[in-house]
């Protein structure tokens, strides 16, 4: 019924202020695409130097990085962005889903509102108090209680210990990854807490009915019919993860080699560009820099267009 | 031991487990905030407002030029992202309805959302500052604006999709032209909403510092020049913590509780009047 409607109110083409305020708008809107494709486009230039020079293959497996010969690789920032992020991932979202499980079935009318804020105000806080906050505050806590105690338990260990050798000075891989965990905790919990509500409320009645407990209608019954959303909600904190620089730049240290104990010091993709970017010297050292972001960018926005299909897929299903 | 007991069992730990989560994550906003507070009102003297930088290890020295500047760019941000924003979620909205561009473009502006700001920063960088060859407070606003306008364009198309098609209905019936209905009668109904995704907006791009790293870079001194290159806060925030002197740090607090002060107030500021205007 709107169609019609619609299609007799704009004829832009009828009066000249209808057709300004048209144009206005679809500029405005164009923006956006504008935006992306000069991204694309800007960083493929800036980034064709060190393409010509590496090629892609040897440029992702590559660890060196040394300035002084010109000689730059991807991995070891890679690997720092990978480690972080999957650890960050692994602490943040059981805790995130606990939280949404919390606010949607176990907690009374009266505090889902402020626990909610609560949350909000977490996702609000910008990344560079939490980077100070994790240099200032948690690195020491890190150096001199936690990784201490790790060394000493699980550290003994066979195989796991490897992970926790060196000495503890809680500038690492380890901090880096608990601030980071920290920071999506309340993306990935908002958006599990909004799929969790979507389950219609006669489906969990009935399970109700025939005499599930709390636990079982949440695990039989809500979190299938959420996968998709929760998913979504995942990768989009995988995304935000990625791309997340000043948290992670204060704690991490810049450390271009592959390190294999979580206690090292190392590398990441945001951090290197952060730390490195002004004080790039040659049109290499720059060039291998923009191919830095170049992958990032285009990690980051694989991971984003794959939450989004989670998401929409989610809403299409279970409209509200 | 019966099912029924085994099931309670295992449904009263996995309740006090999310319990437990939830207690986890309320830890870490209650401690990062009350470390802020603690370490920042240490450092809240007048001076820090009202001098400019001194030397390292003299007493005194202020941030009143990173103040000056960060409400400079965020302002000059502000005015280039909300236009284009608002003006750009009208047409998702309203023209383009139910048409597949509206789509690609609010997915598109979705992903920009979350897109690393770092990379805005590298952008704006190769475009403004080295054709230019000089760091300025415009590139700053712009790498802020690009964060901004899709923030603001889909909280505007959301907002917009609200307001019920009927009263358009209402006022083409009355002989008004589309622009004239959006101007005067959808943007009245939306108003709260886009305020309030507007507010939301400046509170995330005011605490945004990897796209000013390499684009306003920073000022040690005052300066209100935006061609120039320009203090803000944030950079300021991150200078002076990872540099190795006490009244750096001190002075790095006062100022992460100002700006946080401030983004939370603006957050909560915001939530409240949504939930206000939307769930009467």
């Amino acid at each position: 019924m709107f169609r019609k409607v619609r299609a007799l109110a704009i004829s832009p083409k009828r009066d000249l202020p209808e057709l300004f305020f048209y144009s206005l708008t679809a500029v405005a809107s164009f923006t956006v695409i504008i935006f992306i494709i000069g991204i694309i486009a800007v960083l493929l230039k800036e980034s064709s130097l060190a393409i010509g020079k590496f090629g892609l293959v040897d440029f992702l497996f590559s660890t060196a990085w040394n300035p002084v010969t010109g000689m730059f690789g991807a991995a070891t920032a890679i690997y720092g962005t990978f480690v972080t992020t999957v650890l960050a991932l692994i602490f943040a979202i059981p805790t995130a889903i606990g939280i949404a499980i919390f606010v949607t079935e176990i907690a009374p009318n009266f505090l889902k509102g402020p626990i909610g804020i609560a949350i909000e105000l977490l996702a609000a806080i910008p990344s560079i108090i939490y980077g100070m906050w994790g240099l200032f505050t948690l690195a020491p806590i890190m150096s001199k209680y936690v990784e201490p105690a790790l060394q000493g338990s699980i550290g003994k260990l066979p195989f796991v210990g490897i992970l926790f050798k060196g000495t503890p000075m809680g500038i690492d891989l380890l901090t880096a990854s608990i601030i980071l965990a920290i920071m999506i905790i309340p993306f990935t919990a908002s958006i599990a807490r909004d799929s969790f509500n979507l389950t219609p409320s006669v489906v969990k009645e009935s399970a109700y009915a025939i005499g599930a407990t709390k636990w079982e209608v949440v695990k039989n019954v809500v979190l299938p019919y959420s996968k998709l959303g929760v998913f979504g909600g995942i990768a989009l904190s995988l995304g935000r993860a990625l791309g997340e620089t000043m948290a992670v730049a204060f704690v991490l240290g810049n450390n271009h080699k592959i390190a294999t104990s979580l206690l090292d010091a190392a590398s990441a993709i945001t951090v290197s560009l952060a730390n490195e970017f002004t004080e790039a010297d040659s049109d290499l050292y720059l060039s291998s820099l923009y191919y830095l972001a170049l992958v990032l960018f285009v990690m980051s926005f694989m991971i984003l267009a794959i939450s989004k299909f989670f998401l929409l897929k989610a809403e299409r299903k279970y409209p509200r | 031991m019966t099912i029924e007991q085994k099931r309670k069992i295992e449904g009263y730990i996995a309740l006090t487990m999310s319990g437990l989560a939830a207690a986890v994550g309320l830890f870490w906003l209650v401690y990062i905030l009350a470390d802020v507070l603690i370490h920042g009102l240490g450092a809240l003297h007048i001076s820090l407002f009202f001098n400019d930088p001194a030397p390292a290890g003299v007493e005194g020295g202020g941030l009143r030029n990173a103040f000056v500047g960060q409400l400079m760019i965020t302002l000059a941000a502000t005015l280039i992202g909300v236009p284009v924003g608002v003006l750009g979620g009208t047409f998702l909205a309203e023209y383009a309805r139910g048409k597949k561009l509206a789509r690609v473009i609010s997915v598109v502006s979705d992903i920009m959302v979350s897109v690393p700001s770092i990379v805005v920063g590298a952008f704006v960088y190769a475009i403004l500052v080295r054709p230019l060859h000089h760091f300025s407070g415009w590139a700053g606003a712009i790498a802020l604006s690009i964060i901004m306008i899709p923030v603001v364009l889909r909280t505007t198309e959301d907002m917009l999709s609200l307001v019920p098609w009927t009263l358009r209905e209402a006022a083409f019936a009355l002989g008004a032209p589309y622009y004239k209905v959006i101007i005067q009668i959808v943007y009245r109904g939306a108003a709260t909403g886009i305020l309030t995704g507007i507010l939301l907006s400046i509170a995330r791009v005011a605490g945004e510092t990897a796209p000013l790293l390499f684009t306003s870079f920073n000022n040690n001194f005052f300066s209100t020049d935006m061609d120039r290159p320009l203090a803000s806060l944030t950079v300021t925030i991150f200078q002076y913590a990872m540099g190795p002197y006490k009244s750096w740090h001190s002075q790095a607090w006062g100022a992460a509780l100002v700006i946080t002060l401030f983004i939370l107030t603006l957050t909560i500021a915001g939530r409240l009047i949504l939930k206000w205007r939307y769930k009467r």
